[in-house]
């Protein structure tokens, strides 16, 4: 492990609805600038975690530390504004919008303007308006969906929406972005295409974290990889560990002849 | 002594009647989720079907409740049909304001029939019952009597048939209820119904009590909103107890407070509910 | 804006027409009608600036209305303001209530929040009537004076009555188009049309349903004002969900997340039911299946269908490079 400390921490993270324990005892570290990727069979209480990370539960036991900062049970729009971004399992967007109208509400956390400046056409507002629209239009070039600005986001692919939602959660400035099954549904050439652009993400210094199911590109792409199984972390290391571990292989296995 | 068992008497009819709109509010709100601002109407509409029923026709109290009974039944069935079915899966706004305006569309066709005036329903029982000294009128035991019925007759009705547990089913979880194949579109229409015939009988059987007026159930729903809330959305038990707990709040601190605080108690336990705990008493979370 | 001559044309041409109609028209009545169908329009442009814009629905805001008329009634009425001190009042208290029962807005789903303003809109009208010594009770407040004249200019004729309505008006449809077309103004509809999302991308939903309810009262507040200034009376009809149900359809018929919508509502439904008084007591009765149909049908409202300022804001010249 690198000697930095590590971006985020969950300490023995746990979330129970009712009875069932979706996320028990987890530890995790992810450390700062690489790829951490989190895999395990369906169910296995991947997308709770990262619900619990982002704020959109607060966990039942354990604790969320995000940059050396106790965050656990910080609503959803307070993890944003610390830099945590993430995307849905089904992409979502704004609808009723165009791309580039999407992308800018994710600059509004870092505007000031409020309702007198908008009144009074504020220098601060007209300042802020442009920067918000340059802004998101960089976001949209990063993920290469710089020419559907203008379009109405119903009318925009699949794959494309995707590229857009990263935009979006990229238009907040996270330095951890949260990428939930970003390749499902997409075809082996688009993965490859999803792959480079989660490089380009991290060379400009942001934390990667996704959850993902197509192993070929979690081996490829990930510095760190966690597996879950039944809500708790079974496995942990290098893309090379894990392919080898047994616990894991049968997990899946498992998994396979439940 | 015989004051507080006096109103103690009284804040139990009272709690019948809240009771029972309560209870149809609730399995309404179980259900579809929104919650039903003409369901006062329905209230309305069982009175006034009282009041014609006794008073133009003449016949005999029960066919007048029995009336009611099945004449809103049909209105909340239509009101389904007509206007909450064509809303599914919009957004809650749209039923919630489609639901204002069946309220005013009924409460409006009442003034253009009746007129704005209070109307008198003759009390069928206009005797008195004396217990430890204590005088009940008969008419409020009768409403105690038949609340009770009612209730134990939804009690069968929800546990014990098909139709019954379909609709704790699609309240609980609609995605599962339709998923084992509960026919989702008329466990609603039925619950409406239910939820008509339960306003229905709460509005008749207090209509010989109070006077009978086109916005009479607009008090009584934000009462039942209230009771809903504090025992959670879809909460029969809940609705119950809330029901009577409210009536006998209000009855005692308006004989021993001030009659103006009672009317304020609901409001007061809304404003306290949803600063304290915004998703209801009772209820389990989302 | 759109540059094409005809988007510019239209509003020139109303605006007009607006400045030129009391003084072509030789119906006082209708002056009248049209003066009542301004202060209250300026109500609906803040019930869309909640409902239209943000999503949310408050059975109070009728409420709001009497308020603000009530306080510029007491307080030049019976306490000697003039309305230009008064006013300010009236928007303050206004103002100051609504952030207070806004507070619900932080932590309530929409359904809940819906209940709960049907609660305060009743506790609203009950306090009217039952503080009777202040308010008049149900009889309402009368012998509310005109404006004062400020230098040359008077308010206390009906022509000037009209054009000091029209001032606010316009005032109120710029402050409405300027929250709209801002970074706010993206925060509410963000907030409208993905709760969840904006809270991701680090919007404070909750705030920002407060702050529009506030904006909404304010703007009811404001409309009550005036209305009680130019009716020279209010009572407390005035205030009851009766109203709010009105400011609904008229919203919905016009249109709502429009510009116009609002105003056009408003006059067209307020014309039509002057013109068909002898079916004033039908009113209820038919205009509750209207909001019913309208709803299901055309749930963005009535006129300015397909032209929602959502679309405008964003599709704008560039609707053919939708390619895919």
């Amino acid at each position: 492990m690198s000697a930095a400390p590590p971006l985020l921490r969950v300490e023995r993270l746990g979330m129970s609805f009712g009875g069932l324990k979706a996320v028990n005892e987890v530890d995790l570290e992810v450390p700062a600038g690489k790829i951490t990727a989190i895999i395990g069979p369906n169910g296995a209480g991947k997308t709770t975690f990262f619900n619990l990370v982002s704020g959109f539960h607060a966990p039942t036991e354990g604790r969320v530390v995000f940059d050396g900062e106790d965050v656990t049970g910080l609503p959803p729009h307070r993890m944003a504004r610390r830099g945590v971004a993430r995307t849905f399992q089904t992409t979502r967007l704004f609808p009723e919008a165009s791309v580039l109208d999407n992308v800018i509400v994710g600059r509004r956390l870092h505007t000031r303007s409020n309702v007198f400046d908008a009144v009074f056409r504020s220098r601060r507002h007209r300042r802020e308006d442009e920067e918000s629209r340059v802004k998101a239009l960089e976001a949209l070039a990063a993920t290469g969906t710089r020419d559907l600005a203008d379009v109405p986001v119903a009318n925009v692919s699949q794959e494309a929406g995707k590229r857009v939602a990263i935009a979006l959660a990229l238009a907040t400035e996270p330095r951890l972005l949260l990428l939930d099954e970003p390749a499902a549904g997409i075809n082996p050439h688009e993965t490859d295409g999803l792959s480079t652009l989660i490089r380009s993400i991290v060379q400009r210094g942001v934390t990667v974290c996704l959850v993902e199911h197509k192993m070929r590109m979690v081996m490829d792409l990930s510095d760190h990889v966690a597996v879950l199984n039944y809500g708790r972390k079974i496995a942990e290391g290098t893309p090379a560990e894990i392919r080898g571990d047994p616990k894991v292989i049968d997990a899946y296995l498992g998994a396979e002849h439940a | 002594m015989t004051l507080f068992f006096q109103q103690l008497v009284n804040g139990i009819a009272l709690g019948s009647v809240y009771a029972l709109v309560a209870l149809g509010l609730t399995l309404v709100y179980g259900v579809l989720k929104v919650p039903n601002f003409a369901h006062g109407a329905l209230y309305t509409a069982g009175a006034y079907v009282a009041y014609v029923v006794l008073t133009g026709l003449g016949y005999p109290y029960v066919v007048a409740v029995v009336a009611a009974m099945a004449v809103v039944a049909l209105l909340g069935a239509a009101m389904e049909w007509v206007v909450f079915r064509p809303l599914e899966g919009k957004s809650p706004v749209h039923a919630m304001i489609a639901a204002l305006g069946v309220l005013f569309f009924l409460e409006g066709a009442a003034d253009v029939i009746w007129g704005p005036d209070f109307r008198q329903v003759p009390t069928p029982l206009d005797g008195v019952v004396s217990v430890a000294g204590v005088n009940i009128t008969e008419q409020r035991v009768l409403v105690v009597i038949a609340a009770i019925a009612t209730m134990s007759g939804l009690y069968w009705l929800l546990k014990r048939t098909l139709v019954g547990m379909s609709i704790e089913a699609m309240a609980q979880d609609r995605e599962g209820a339709l998923l084992v194949g509960i026919d989702t579109r008329r466990v609603a229409l039925i619950t409406f119904a239910i939820s008509g015939v339960l306003a229905a009988v709460a509005g008749s059987l207090i209509a010989p009590l109070v006077l009978v007026f086109p916005t009479m159930g607009a008090v009584i729903v934000l009462k039942a909103f209230v009771i809903v809330i504090l025992g959670g959305m879809g909460s029969v038990p809940g609705a119950i107890v809330g029901g009577y707990l409210l009536a006998l709040a209000e009855t005692m601190a308006g004989t021993y407070v001030a009659f103006a605080f009672s009317e304020l108690i609901a409001f007061a336990l809304l404003v306290l509910v949803l600063v304290v705990k915004p998703t209801g008493l009772f209820a389990k979370g989302v | 804006m759109s540059g094409s001559l005809a988007s510019r044309l239209v509003p020139t041409a109303l605006f007009v027409v607006a400045i030129v109609f009391p003084l072509a028209v030789d119906n006082p009545y209708l002056v009248s009608v049209v003066v009542t169908a301004y202060v209250t329009a300026i109500a609906v442009y803040g019930l869309d600036v909640l409902l239209g814009y943000t999503g949310q629905l408050s059975l109070a805001h009728a409420g709001f209305f009497g308020i603000g008329g009530y306080t510029v009634g007491v307080l030049t009425a019976d306490h000697g303001f003039s309305f230009w001190t008064a006013l300010p009042v009236a928007l303050a208290l206004t103002v100051a209530l609504a952030h207070l029962i806004g507070l619900a807005a932080l932590r309530t789903r929409h359904d809940y929040f819906a209940i709960f303003t049907l609660a305060v809109g009743v506790m609203i009208v009950i306090v009217i009537d039952r503080w009777a010594e202040v308010t008049g009770g149900t009889d309402g407040l009368i012998g509310i004076p005109p404006p004062p004249a400020i230098g040359p200019l008077r308010f206390d004729t009906l022509t000037t009555q009209y054009y000091l309505a029209l001032a606010f008006l316009l005032l109120t449809i710029y402050v409405v188009w300027a929250l709209v077309h801002s970074l706010v103004g993206r925060t509410f509809l963000a907030v409208r049309n993905s709760e969840d999302l904006a809270r991701a991308v680090g919007i404070d939903a909750g705030r920002t349903h407060q702050l529009s309810f506030v904006i909404s009262a304010a703007l009811a507040g404001l409309g009550g004002s005036l209305y009680a200034v130019f009716l020279g009376y209010i009572g407390p009809a005035m205030g009851n969900v009766q109203m709010t149900f009105m400011m609904l359809v008229y919203l919905m018929i016009g249109g709502v997340a429009s510009l116009a919508g609002p105003l056009v509502g408003t006059l067209l439904v307020m014309g039509l039911m002057q013109a068909l008084q002898a079916f004033n007591e039908y009113q209820m009765m038919v205009l509750g299946p209207i909001l019913v149909v309208v709803i299901i049908f055309f749930p963005h409202g009535l006129a300015g269908q397909g032209r929602r300022l959502a679309e405008r804001l964003t599709v704008g010249r560039a609707g053919d490079a939708a390619a895919r």
